[in-house]
């Protein structure tokens, strides 16, 4: 058995590097394929290091990461993700949808406990569902829930949702984490939930209870003996927060953590490549769920012009961004949807690179060299010069802006590089539209549905779609594809918008960066899928044998 | 003196009213606001969460209007609550940092003002000795070695190569499970690195002003006048040179006072040490404006504590300022 598992991973993983093309045959023969070996068994303490602290305890009201892989612990939702990036049951045993997609039941399961012992039910559900909508709830991502009609429970096992129109995302909407009514419903309300005992002591139905947060410092969970899907082999989880990228590193080497996802391009391809590391660690890659783009502000003239952003996206060369920035742990990204997903189609227009005929196509929207400077200019005599921005802090961002800017002064164009702080580039900058190039990353969900991002009405300055792209098919693609609960008829939907975006060069989308865990070889049950890893942690666990920290 | 030292501490309450003031204009000033990180960069924010929580925290007045309630509050001693997800009074938010950053900061006060007291000195009275030379290059080597460049070396030497002493952090994960002795022993060993890292830096600058201190000194006619007394060179230096020579440093002591509840921020983030410099680095770059003001004005009052107590010491330890003042008031 141990052995058969094995080399079913290992198919696993290779199936994932042909589905992607983009793989780099050198590191992956590199990677790992896992071993299972012992049975599995109870106890150990599992150490991850997070760059940045949580920022409270109820994930709905954050928008970091940290909160959320601490929440994914804690909480649960009635649906979740599986390993191939497919919805699947967790709290919900089942879901059914009436014929005209209005209509949405979940079928609850029984045996489902909060930490403190009081049954998960109905009214949960529908608690979580009022808290969320509730103006008062300073939740960042109630998008999916306003859609909602309204929510009843039949019964204690039974939620009933309704839709005022089909909306696509109705099922994933409902992977979010639910609240316990009996602890918040008073501060729900009241409109405090942020300032409740649940943000900093958290009861939830998840796999793991809540044991200690010191701000700054840690955060402990301890497995939840009665978890509906068994008690987790693993024992205890500490996150510990390392601020720094280089102690990371340092703990790692004196393995001193247990599971890292931070690590550089550079120290996961060279500087972990020593025996004594790759003997106590096991390292994955997968592609992660965001992509890099250079996006254009298509309000400038000069952009929008098709023929120069052509122009551009000839002008640089994606392979070598990915090489020199990612050290090639990334894969080139031709659209906005992630590769893997069932939505995601590579059959669309692709820009070699080609700095001749970029600059043909310059000439041709009328960007001539005329005065022999080696920059070009308009009839005008106006040269093309622009600058391109991008947040400060982000090493990789500024790279490819370097490496952009050299490649654009291949084909006469004159860019500069400014770096600015987080926050007011967003405000200055990327809202207003006050740019010409920016350098940014875009999440994409498990869902293809990119309404916000690519639909006419979001140009708002609050709103995603920052180039201000405008187009009226593809704006009736995106109503298509939200409004039907019926996947083959979204897939013609989403590879026809992946098509018209990849001709219309919004912006140019330059890669899908890979994550890059290292996870410690004493930990066995890892197996790599589209999703990642994380996918079934409960099923870690560590030989008695190899078990470091006896207590807990 | 007392009648010095109310007027001083009268004046001090404008002078607080007016660094509070700049401060919220300043932080307010600065472009972002804490909602752009509430409602990040993700396709799935809700822009109307964001209308909300800017009423809500009162960001639609203006500044002063602003100002004016927080000031309200602050004289209470109430400084409201963090603007973060976690929501949590700004008062614990310090309160469960400051211990630690104080506590480290002491130690390495201590151990400066110990060190730096005789190498300066020593210094002093063998200026342009073999000594006065190696302990120059050392003390400026520290003082232009760069805090984080050092730690890691030593960390890469002591962690990572030797495996002698911790990475980060202030305990191991075990703590809670070692006998007592095992207990201090390891909480001491997570400090050595960052108390070292500190205190080489700053050695520097105060050894410094002691030589100097103490090099005035020695040529002042009082210590010819105890040599011609015929006093051993030992006492001379000791009673007599010393006791002048620490004047300035006293000075110097009590304005670092409001450095002691400042963390270092690179020490600390190196170290993985949960204290007052990443906590205020974290609220400014998140913009959660009670938090900066919550620590600028803790900040701002032991700094304005501070100077008063340099001048009050420095009456009582200097007879002369001391007779100085009752002459003019008479």
């Amino acid at each position: 058995m141990p052995k058969g598992r094995a080399r079913l991973h290992h198919l696993l993983a290779l199936a994932i590097c042909g589905a992607l093309a983009a793989c780099n045959g050198e590191l992956d023969s590199r990677a790992d394929e896992v071993v299972t070996s012992g049975p599995p068994a109870y106890g150990d303490t599992f150490i991850q290091a997070s760059i940045g602290d949580i920022g409270g305890l109820i994930p709905s009201l954050t928008s970091d990461q940290s909160s959320h892989e601490v929440g994914a612990m804690i909480y649960d939702g009635l649906v979740k993700t599986d390993k191939d990036l497919n919805l699947a049951p967790a709290m919900a045993e089942s879901w059914t949808y009436s014929r005209d997609c209005l209509e949405l039941t979940f079928k609850l399961r029984r045996d489902v406990k909060w930490h403190d012992e009081r049954p998960f039910t109905a009214d949960d559900v529908v608690f979580t569902y009022q808290t969320m909508i509730n103006p008062k709830t300073p939740a960042p991502f109630k998008e999916g829930f306003m859609l909602v009609k309204d929510v009843v429970a039949p019964d204690p096992y039974t939620v009933r949702v309704r839709y005022a129109e089909p909306y696509a995302r109705a099922v994933e909407t409902w992977s979010t984490y639910m609240l316990p009514k009996h602890l918040l419903q008073s501060f729900a309300e009241a409109g405090t939930l942020r300032e409740s005992p649940q943000n900093s002591w958290p009861v939830g139905t998840g796999p793991y209870r809540f044991q200690e947060w010191k701000p700054g410092e840690k955060v402990v969970l301890v497995a939840n003996p009665d978890y509906y899907e068994g008690r987790p082999y693993l024992s205890r989880i500490v996150y510990r927060v390392i601020p720094s990228q280089a102690t990371i590193f340092l703990e790692l080497k004196a393995k001193g953590v247990d599971y890292v996802n931070t690590l550089t391009g550079i120290q996961y391809a060279r500087q972990t490549e020593y025996p004594a590391f790759r003997k106590a660690y096991h390292k994955f890659r997968y592609p992660a769920s965001d992509y890099t783009f250079l996006g254009f502000n298509l309000k400038d003239p000069r952009f929008a012009d098709r023929r120069v952003r052509e122009a551009f996206a000839h002008a640089i060369n994606k392979q070598e961004l990915i090489d020199g920035v990612r050290l090639g742990l990334a894969r080139e990204a031709n659209g906005p949807i992630r590769p893997g997903t069932w939505a995601y189609t590579d059959d669309v227009k692709r820009f070699a690179y080609d700095p001749e005929k970029a600059k043909a196509l310059l000439a041709e929207a009328g960007w001539k060299d005329r005065d022999g400077d080696g920059i070009v200019e308009d009839p005008d005599g106006k040269p093309f010069t622009l600058t391109i921005r991008t947040n400060q802090g982000n090493d990789e961002r500024k790279k490819i802006a370097e490496i952009i800017q050299q490649r654009l002064k291949d084909i006469g164009v004159q860019a500069e590089i400014q770096l600015i702080e987080w926050a007011a580039f967003i405000k200055e900058f990327v809202k207003p539209r006050r740019f010409e190039l920016i350098v940014l990353g875009l999440g994409t969900g498990t869902d293809p549905d990119q309404y916000v991002v690519w639909h006419s009405s979001q140009r708002g300055p609050d709103q995603m779609n920052r180039t201000g792209y405008a187009n009226p098919e593809v704006d009736r693609l995106l109503e298509v594809g939200r409004r039907s609960c019926v996947q083959q008829d979204r897939i013609r939907s989403y590879h026809q918008i992946q098509r018209i975006l990849a001709e219309d060069l919004p912006m140019i989308f330059l890669y899908y960066r890979d994550a890059l865990p290292v996870v410690s070889s004493r930990i066995r049950g890892v197996s790599p899928a589209p999703a990642g890893i994380l996918h079934n942690f409960d099923e870690w666990y560590v030989p008695k044998a190899q078990q470091r920290y006896t207590a807990g | 003196m007392a009648l010095f030292a109310l007027r001083r501490l009268l004046l001090s309450i404008p002078l607080l009213l007016g660094i509070t003031f700049i401060s919220y204009v300043v932080i307010s000033l600065a472009p972002g606001g804490p909602l752009d990180f509430l409602t990040p960069e993700d396709p799935n924010a809700s822009p109307e969460v964001k209308e909300r929580l800017i009423k809500e925290f009162g960001l639609d007045r203006p500044v002063y209007e602003q100002y004016w309630k927080w000031l309200k509050r602050a004289v209470h001693l109430d400084f409201g609550r963090s603007f973060l997800p976690d929501g949590r009074p700004v008062l614990t938010k310090i309160g469960e940092r400051l211990p630690i950053t104080l506590f480290l900061n002491l130690i390495e006060m201590a151990i400066i003002v110990g060190l730096a007291i005789p190498i300066g000195v020593l210094s002093a009275t063998r200026q342009y000795s073999l000594y006065d030379k190696i302990t120059t290059v050392f003390v400026f080597v520290g003082f232009a070695t760069p805090d984080f460049w050092l730690a890691l070396l030593l960390l890469i030497l002591f962690g990572v190569q030797l495996g002698w002493l911790p990475i980060s952090g202030l305990r191991s994960l075990n703590w809670e499970y070692l006998s007592f002795w095992r207990q201090q022993w390891d909480f001491f060993a997570h400090l050595i690195l960052p108390i070292a890292v500190a205190t080489f830096g700053g050695l520097a600058g105060f050894s410094r002003y002691m030589r100097q201190s103490m090099l005035e000194v020695v040529r002042q006619d009082y210590v010819q006048t105890a040599r011609a007394k015929g006093l051993s060179e030992r006492m001379v230096i000791s009673k007599h040179a010393l006791r002048n020579a620490l004047l300035p440093v006293i000075t110097i002591l009590a304005l670092a006072l409001p450095g002691l509840i400042g963390g270092s921020v690179i020490i600390e983030s190196i170290f993985a040490i949960p204290g007052m410099g990443q906590l205020m680095v974290q609220s400014v770059f998140s913009r959660d404006y009670p938090v900066v003001m919550g620590n600028l004005v803790i900040v701002a009052t032991l700094t304005l504590v501070a100077n008063l107590v340099a001048d009050i010491t420095y009456g009582l330890v200097d007879p002369r300022i001391r007779f100085g003042g009752r002459r003019g008031r008479r």
